[in-house]
């Protein structure tokens, strides 16, 4: 199964105290990069960076930034190759941001027939 | 009862129930695995439940009428399926599996650890799913209750309950939640959930009056202690809950809670009693909070009158579940067993260090506690005004009428 893997930045958990449990991001991509799990992911710029596009009756609209005010914001993503749920979370769980954020899975939505 | 002999409505009745309490846990088990469908497995047991109310009076009750009722399920699923002809894989798959396993206990080799009952028990309890979905789950699959039967032990409508029980269906497929028994290292934590699930069953079955919970939630502790013989864990909540339940007599007079020191205990369950202290696990340096919690229950349970009990060891085990939980309400609980055991002066000092705790604010135990140890230390003003507190600031009818009569109880002196 694939699963998208939003890498959260979350202000309440800033400033832990470091945990054994999880990789450093680089360790963390090789070994799963390594047995195939890991199939892409990137870091993303802030929200200060970002725009927001939509479209309302008939316009097209551009503004600055996310389009909730939330403090916690998406910082990466990765996609992985799971067999399933357990394997996907033991995955998420030594990533570092799993400490100092949070790592939210989302199964794909799978093509229907 | 050979075919052929006259069998009354109520012989198959029997037969077919006792072969239900029986099987029907293994059967969808293995059916969910096999085929990955859940109502699929679910359907099948009820079907072949039907037909064993058509066949039996007419054919006789067969000598094993748990393994025909596995048999006419497991054929039951085969149909639907290749009626459906899409699963031609798990068609193959179960009927290798009829071929193969003609015994109703499954391969004789069998390690506990991969029991289906056990890895549907480990999915029904996933941490993946919300608490409330873990709980029906557990009560409808693992436990064979009605839909409807949940819903009014929850104080919910079945739709709102059969909604619950699709959602959590449709997220273990979408998800992907495994149907296993978590390895090793995951193994603890996990198990630490599963019971929860149970004891929360337990529990709730006593704060809504729902007493047969109670009975569900022990017939799953008695499950998960034959299945998992070598955890500690699972016996000792076993043993939790018979020492709780045999107090279940006692614990009501005229639809009023009795406290354990106002029981009669001649009406506890000796049996029952029995049995719980026989089951928890031997004393060790590193303990789980069931075997902990069992052992203050037996304290109690070994206590001919409420002036018997031995305070001062409720007081160390109170210190270990502290060390163990850091929950307020055992730290509220270990100063009342100070209380009972140092004199109500004693309790009351430590009950001020713990009352300053955010999480006790306004907790309606905490006053009645106060209350109750100022009565006992004769202040009775001062008792009645805490007492009245705790009754304000009850959450249940049922406890307000407790505390207000109480309270009424201390002003007459």
């Amino acid at each position: 199964m694939k699963y998208m893997m939003f890498v959260v930045a979350d202000p309440e958990a800033e400033g832990q105290a470091p945990d054994p449990e999880v990789d450093e991001i680089d360790a963390w991509c090789d070994r799963y990069v390594a047995n195939g799990k890991h199939v892409i992911g990137e870091r993303l710029r802030p929200t200060e960076d970002a725009t927001t596009v939509r479209r309302r009756d008939g316009k097209l609209l551009v503004t600055d930034g996310p389009f909730a005010e939330t403090r916690e914001w998406i910082a990466g993503f990765d996609v992985l190759e799971c067999a399933d749920l357990d394997e996907a979370i033991e995955i998420a769980s030594k990533h570092p941001m799993s400490a100092e954020g949070r790592i939210e899975l989302r199964p794909f939505w799978p093509f229907e027939g | 009862m050979p075919g052929g002999e006259r069998v009354t409505t109520d012989d198959v009745r029997r037969a077919l129930a006792d072969a239900i309490a029986e099987q029907r846990l293994r059967i969808v088990a293995t059916l969910i695995r096999t085929t990955g469908d859940w109502d699929l497995a679910e359907d099948a047991v009820s079907d072949a439940a039907e037909r064993a109310l058509v066949r039996w009076p007419q054919d006789g009750i067969p000598d094993n009428p748990a393994a025909w009722l596995t048999t006419t399920a497991r054929r039951r699923a085969i149909d639907v399926l290749r009626r459906a002809d899409v699963e031609r894989a798990k068609v193959a798959d179960l009927a290798a599996e009829e071929a193969l396993a003609p015994h109703p206990e499954g391969l004789p080799d069998m390690s506990p650890m991969t029991d289906d009952r056990l890895r549907l028990i480990f999915t029904c309890c996933h941490p993946a799913l919300p608490l409330e979905a873990r709980v029906a789950l557990t009560l409808k699959i693992v436990a064979g209750l009605p839909t409807d039967a949940i819903g009014r032990a929850f104080l919910t409508s079945e739709a709102t309950m059969g909604q619950r029980l699709l959602r959590a269906k449709g997220k273990i497929a979408n998800a992907g939640i495994p149907y296993r028994v978590p390895s090793d290292d995951l193994l603890p934590a996990r198990l630490d959930g599963v019971l929860a699930v149970v004891y929360l069953v337990f529990t709730e079955g006593y704060a809504t009056g729902a007493h047969h919970l109670a009975d569900e939630a022990i017939r799953l502790g008695r499950l998960l202690a034959n299945l998992m013989p070598d955890a500690d864990e699972p016996r000792a909540l076993l043993a939790l809950m018979l020492l709780q339940h045999a107090r279940r007599d006692a614990r009501e007079v005229d639809g009023e809670r009795v406290t354990l020191e106002h029981q009669d205990r001649s009406l506890w369950d000796r049996a029952a009693i029995d049995e719980g202290l026989r089951l928890r696990p031997p004393r060790r340096p590193s303990r789980g909070v069931y075997a902990v919690q069992a052992d203050i229950a037996a304290v109690h349970s070994l206590a001919a009158h409420a002036h018997d009990t031995d305070w001062a060891t409720i007081v160390d085990l109170y210190d270990e579940l502290l060390a163990l939980t850091g929950s307020p309400v055992v730290a509220l609980n270990r100063s009342i067993a100070v209380g009972m055991s140092e004199g109500p002066l004693a309790g009351l000092a430590h009950l001020e260090s713990v009352s300053d705790d955010p999480r006790l604010v306004d907790h309606h135990l905490v006053a009645a506690a106060r209350g109750d140890l100022l009565a006992r230390a004769g202040l009775h003003e001062e008792a009645v005004i805490a007492i009245e507190r705790a009754a304000e600031l009850a959450p249940t009818d049922q406890e307000r009428r407790q505390l207000t009569r109480r309270a009424d109880e201390l002003r007459r002196g």
